[in-house]
């Protein structure tokens, strides 16, 4: 039996690592695939001994790529302060305070969360046609500059802040304002990260309302620079592999920087529910 | 210590102000007003404004004619229609009967109390889900070509399957390929959500349990999954909803299209080729409030069978 449990756990640890380098194989392919010249792409299938930035030299070359960068990092960056003072400050509100049409507020909020989005996305592109806000990056990042979903996350963590800390800075003469500020967003610091970087991946990975709203290829975010990219280029798939790797990095290297933060932000709404 | 005593007194003596107490009483007010100027403006304009327009056949934003029920008419008989429910029904399908018993079970095995270094694999498993659906269709569409695409090479390797296996090309092998990559996308994202929910499952029961006799087995159903219960339903209804607005991965991975046959279409393409291509923002809005019907009666159905209908608030 000793000897059936220590198979078993040999077996597991070797499926478990299996499926992790199973996961991992088509990213690190990218990386293999940015570093080829196109003679080498298929020819090796992960790396080739003669590393090649034929790929990146390319890009810049055929297209304007770090404009595209430039714009997804400002709309992202734009999109994530913004969210982050709203939903924190709203979310603050709803922990905190008894007040008129809180329990109205929470459940829209929980209404809205039910329903998709794209319902509104025709509505949502008139109203922002008649504001004159198409091809605008106000028209990109107004309409979502608050996240319902971010108030929650930030309603859950601020109700674990102790009231009595909250009445002390009052009876010291703060404001109200000036306890969220310098109280409640510094005790806050984990959610902050979490939310920072779900807000931020949020905002950089989406496609289909700025497809719908910008139609200057100068003012393009990366995917949907990508996506056009891949019409005009469609047969330099290690020009393609470049962009796609430098549009995935920034995500990749601010989840390394705030992965703790992140797993717990993700569960808390759904396992304290 | 009697200085500072006075001086506290003296800072509080103005906190009893008008200013002080009207700050107090209006800042939860304050602070949830831009979240509801935004909402009434961005949410309920547009939901209200979404309900006339599905009404209506448009020709972009500037000319509308009111058509009654004739939207909706034409969409249940709209052969396209169904054929994009049919596409994401079955790929809604895979991902609730595939992902995420898959995603359950990586989570038992990664909790089990034999594994090493668990952070790292959960790292592992969850890393694809950090590139957006754009970006990992773009890298999938290579993948998937025919002779050179890693998985054409793995899986000949593996199984012997034709290298010249044309994924996207071949109606048949659409969703397949779809099914493959989202696979790859989410099944350590729910994963996450299970690992974090067993976690927390109360330890004592499980002792409790094994004093009682209980083998691995029972104690799979009789305190594990009661004890995930609520952050199952969770994830089950979320990926349920999120499968229903696929749009993104197809639409880069079929270049911009359908797919051979419309393989690919899914109700989100649908929606966004007749408002945003062909320009009928009024059929768009139909499509629309059919799908989020369509989304919350599922939702419903599945809280409702799962018995979290009562308890859905804890």
């Amino acid at each position: 039996m000793k000897l059936f449990y220590r198979v078993l756990r040999v077996l597991v640890n070797l499926f478990l690592l299996a499926f992790a380098a199973l996961t991992l194989t088509p990213m690190v392919w990218l990386v293999a695939a940015t570093l080829k010249s196109p003679d080498d792409l298929f020819h090796y299938t992960f790396f080739a001994p003669r590393l090649s930035t034929f790929n990146f030299r390319d890009l810049f070359n055929t297209v304007p790529f770090h404009r595209y960068m430039i714009n997804s990092t400002f709309v992202a960056t734009t999109m994530v302060i913004v969210q982050l003072f709203f939903s924190s400050l709203a979310g603050f509100a709803l922990a905190k305070y008894d007040f008129k049409g809180k329990k109205a507020i929470m459940i829209l909020m929980l209404s809205t969360m039910m329903l998709p989005g794209q319902v509104l996305m025709a509505p949502l592109y008139e109203l922002i046609y008649r504001m004159g806000l198409v091809d605008s990056y106000a028209g990109l990042i107004i309409p979502g500059a608050v996240s319902v979903f971010g108030i929650f996350l930030f309603r859950q963590s601020i109700l674990q802040v102790p009231d009595e800390l909250l009445h002390a800075a009052r009876i010291d003469g703060c404001s109200e304002f000036r306890i969220y500020w310098d109280i409640v967003m510094p005790i806050s610091r984990p959610m902050i990260g979490a939310f920072c970087l779900i807000s931020f991946m949020g905002t950089w990975n989406s496609f289909l309302w700025p497809q719908i709203i910008l139609h200057n290829t100068d003012r393009f975010t990366l995917p949907i620079a990508l996506n056009q990219l891949v019409g005009l280029y469609q047969q330099q798939y290690g020009t393609l592999m470049a962009g796609t790797f430098l549009s995935v990095l920034p995500v990749i290297v601010l989840f390394m920087l705030l992965q703790k933060e992140f797993i717990a932000g993700l569960t808390a709404g759904a396992v304290k529910g | 210590m009697a200085t500072r005593e006075t001086e506290i007194s003296i800072v509080r003596a103005p906190r009893t102000s008008r200013w002080f107490v009207l700050q107090h009483r209006l800042a939860p007010y304050l602070f949830v007003s831009p979240f509801l100027i935004l909402f009434a403006t961005f949410g309920v304009y547009p939901i209200v404004k979404s309900l006339l327009l599905s009404f209506y056949v448009t020709n972009g934003p500037k000319s509308a004619v009111f058509v009654g029920l004739q939207n909706f008419a034409f969409l249940f008989s709209d052969p396209d229609f169904h054929k994009a429910v049919w596409n994401t029904a079955v790929f809604a399908f895979w991902s609730v009967f595939l992902q995420l018993p898959m995603s359950l079970g990586l989570a038992l095995l990664l909790n089990s109390l034999w594994v090493k270094g668990r952070e790292l694999l959960r790292l592992a498993f969850f890393s694809p889900n950090l590139l957006g659906q754009v970006f990992v269709g773009v890298l999938f569409s290579v993948l998937f070509i025919p002779q050179y695409g890693l998985v054409n090479r793995f899986l000949h390797f593996i199984a012997g399957i034709p290298t010249d296996t044309k994924w996207l090309s071949n109606p048949d092998l659409v969703m397949p390929a779809l099914v493959l990559t989202s696979l790859w996308m989410y099944v350590g994202f729910n994963m996450v959500y299970f690992l974090a929910a067993l976690q927390a499952v109360d330890k004592d029961l499980y002792e409790a349990a094994t004093v009682d006799g209980a083998n691995a087995w029972h104690q799979f159903w009789a305190v594990t999954l009661p004890g995930i219960k609520p952050v199952a339903v969770f994830v089950l209804v979320m990926s349920t909803i999120g499968s229903f607005q696929l749009f993104e991965l197809p639409w880069i991975m079929l270049n911009n299209s359908a797919g051979p046959d419309q393989a690919g279409l899914t109700i989100v393409m649908y929606l966004y080729q007749t408002g945003f291509v062909t320009g009928d923002l009024g059929y768009a809005s139909t499509v629309g409030w059919t799908l989020a019907l369509g989304v919350l009666i599922i939702s419903l159905f599945q809280m409702r069978v799962t018995g979290a209908w009562k308890g859905g608030a804890d």
